[in-house]
């Protein structure tokens, strides 16, 4: 991994690579939303259900996008590497925005559903309280002046929140729920119907692609800034 | 060690040191919170777990600045840095010092509070309990939100941001465990919040170590 992990090669890798992920992203994305609207009405919740393939997805990569920032950051304090900060750095208004995402069509679907834009569920709140996480750590980003200062603080933020996700999970959970449980990844198999199983992995492979796109273009210009105020500094 | 703890409490309690500061914020918030929602006793003493939880986080969040900001400014931050005591151990010496002179207090203070908002005399125990377990956790947590910010001039609005989402379990154990004993539930809201408390203090002298030696330049 770290023969690769050069800003170099990496931008001399990544940069073929960015057409093909766009590509299958955008592929996925289009036969999941065609799946989603040929799949049958739910026999409950009526249409309403499609919702369910534009938010369960979000939110699996807004999660998923916290779990790769907080790596990328323990890699870049352990080994005080530069790409790996990028890389942090750069996956923190992704996965903000993917929260937003899911907390918004979470909230258009808990309308029909539970008759409330907003209840105070333990998913919601934890994603509210995870939204929150993602804004602190792009604010303390910003604060500090010194990259490589800041790049250090903000990977011992993310490492602190890390270990306090399952924490503020449990703890909400242990409060309050009113959302769903679990129903794809459980012990006897997923108890959702196969009509609705195929369109909702197309799209939750679709929105991961996705992410990892604007991921690494995000980390290639970062890259690129980062050459460009090196040149600038170099000729004031 | 102890000079450390006894010379950060001893600054807290003199002129501007903010001890007293915090805990008449305290005060004000809790006197704040029936203004605005009304003087129904019953929905007060209902509410009063929370709105006290609440209180005391905030005037625990308000004055953590002075946990590094001071000693940072004058140098003497450098100075403790350079001892021989390794600097996991002065942030510890340095969070039992904040609760010792924010925490205790509101904890003191509370069942005054309590008093007046009509809690039940079964609810004085938990509230009690909870906020001497839990508030170590503030202190705890807000140190290293108050050590990640402590380069940054305008730090002070940064710090709730940051520190608020990872005290979110605080609350809900702390005021869980007087609704719990109003609602005359047995809950397990207590030593969840023991557990808590003890993982934070014991876990973020190590996080709070590592933001100062960063701030320092070492």
């Amino acid at each position: 991994m770290f023969a690769y992990a050069n800003p170099k090669r990496f931008m001399d890798l990544s940069g073929p690579f960015v057409p093909w992920l766009a590509t299958a992203a955008a592929i996925l994305l289009v036969v999941g939303l065609y799946l989603a609207f040929t799949a049958p009405p739910d026999y409950q919740q009526g249409d309403t259900v499609r919702i369910m393939f534009i938010h369960v997805p979000a939110a699996w990569t807004a999660m998923m996008a916290y779990a790769l920032m907080a790596f990328s950051a323990a890699i870049g304090l352990i080994n005080r590497h530069p790409l790996a900060d990028a890389a942090a750095k750069t996956a923190a208004p992704l996965g903000a925005l993917f929260t937003a995402l899911a907390l918004v069509t979470g909230s258009l679907w808990g309308k029909p559903m539970w008759g409330a834009w907003w209840v105070w569920d333990a998913r919601l709140t934890s994603f509210l309280l995870l939204l929150f996480l993602y804004l602190g750590y792009i604010a303390l980003w910003n604060a500090i002046e010194d990259e490589t200062r800041a790049a250090r603080a903000t990977a011992i933020l993310a490492i602190v929140g890390a270990v306090n996700l399952p924490i503020i999970e449990f703890s909400v959970e242990w409060w309050s729920t009113l959302h769903q449980g679990e129903s794809i990844l459980r012990k006897g198999g997923p108890l959702i119907a196969p009509v609705f199983l195929w369109p909702l992995a197309a799209m939750a492979l679709g929105y991961t692609l996705l992410f990892f796109t604007l991921w690494i273009v995000r980390i290639r210009t970062e890259i690129l800034n980062r050459r460009l105020r090196a040149l600038q500094m170099g000729a004031a | 060690m102890i000079a450390l703890l006894s010379r950060d409490m001893r600054l807290a309690f003199r002129a501007g040191g903010g001890a007293m500061l915090a805990l008449a914020f305290f005060a004000s918030v809790a006197a704040l919170v029936p203004l605005g929602i009304g003087p129904d006793l019953r929905l007060l003493a209902r509410i009063a777990g929370g709105v006290l939880w609440i209180a005391a986080v905030l005037a625990g969040l308000l004055s953590l600045d002075r946990l590094f900001q001071a000693d940072y400014e004058d140098g003497s931050l450098d100075l403790i840095a350079l001892s021989p005591l390794p600097l996991e151990a002065v942030s510890f010496a340095k969070i039992v010092a904040h609760w010792l002179t924010t925490g205790l207090p509101l904890t003191l203070l509370s069942p005054v509070l309590a008093l007046m908002y009509g809690v039940p005399v079964r609810g004085f125990l938990p509230l009690i309990a909870s906020l001497l377990i839990g508030t170590p956790a503030v202190s705890a947590i807000g140190a290293v939100g108050a050590s990640l910010t402590l380069s940054i001039r305008r730090g002070g609005l940064i710090l709730p941001l940051i520190v608020l989402p990872l005290l979110a379990p605080a609350v809900i154990f702390g005021a869980g465990a007087v609704i719990g004993a109003l609602d005359n539930l047995p809950n397990g809201a207590l030593p969840l919040l023991a557990a808590f408390s003890f993982a934070a203090l014991l876990l973020s002298p190590f996080a709070v170590a590592a933001a100062v030696r960063l701030n320092l330049g070492s």
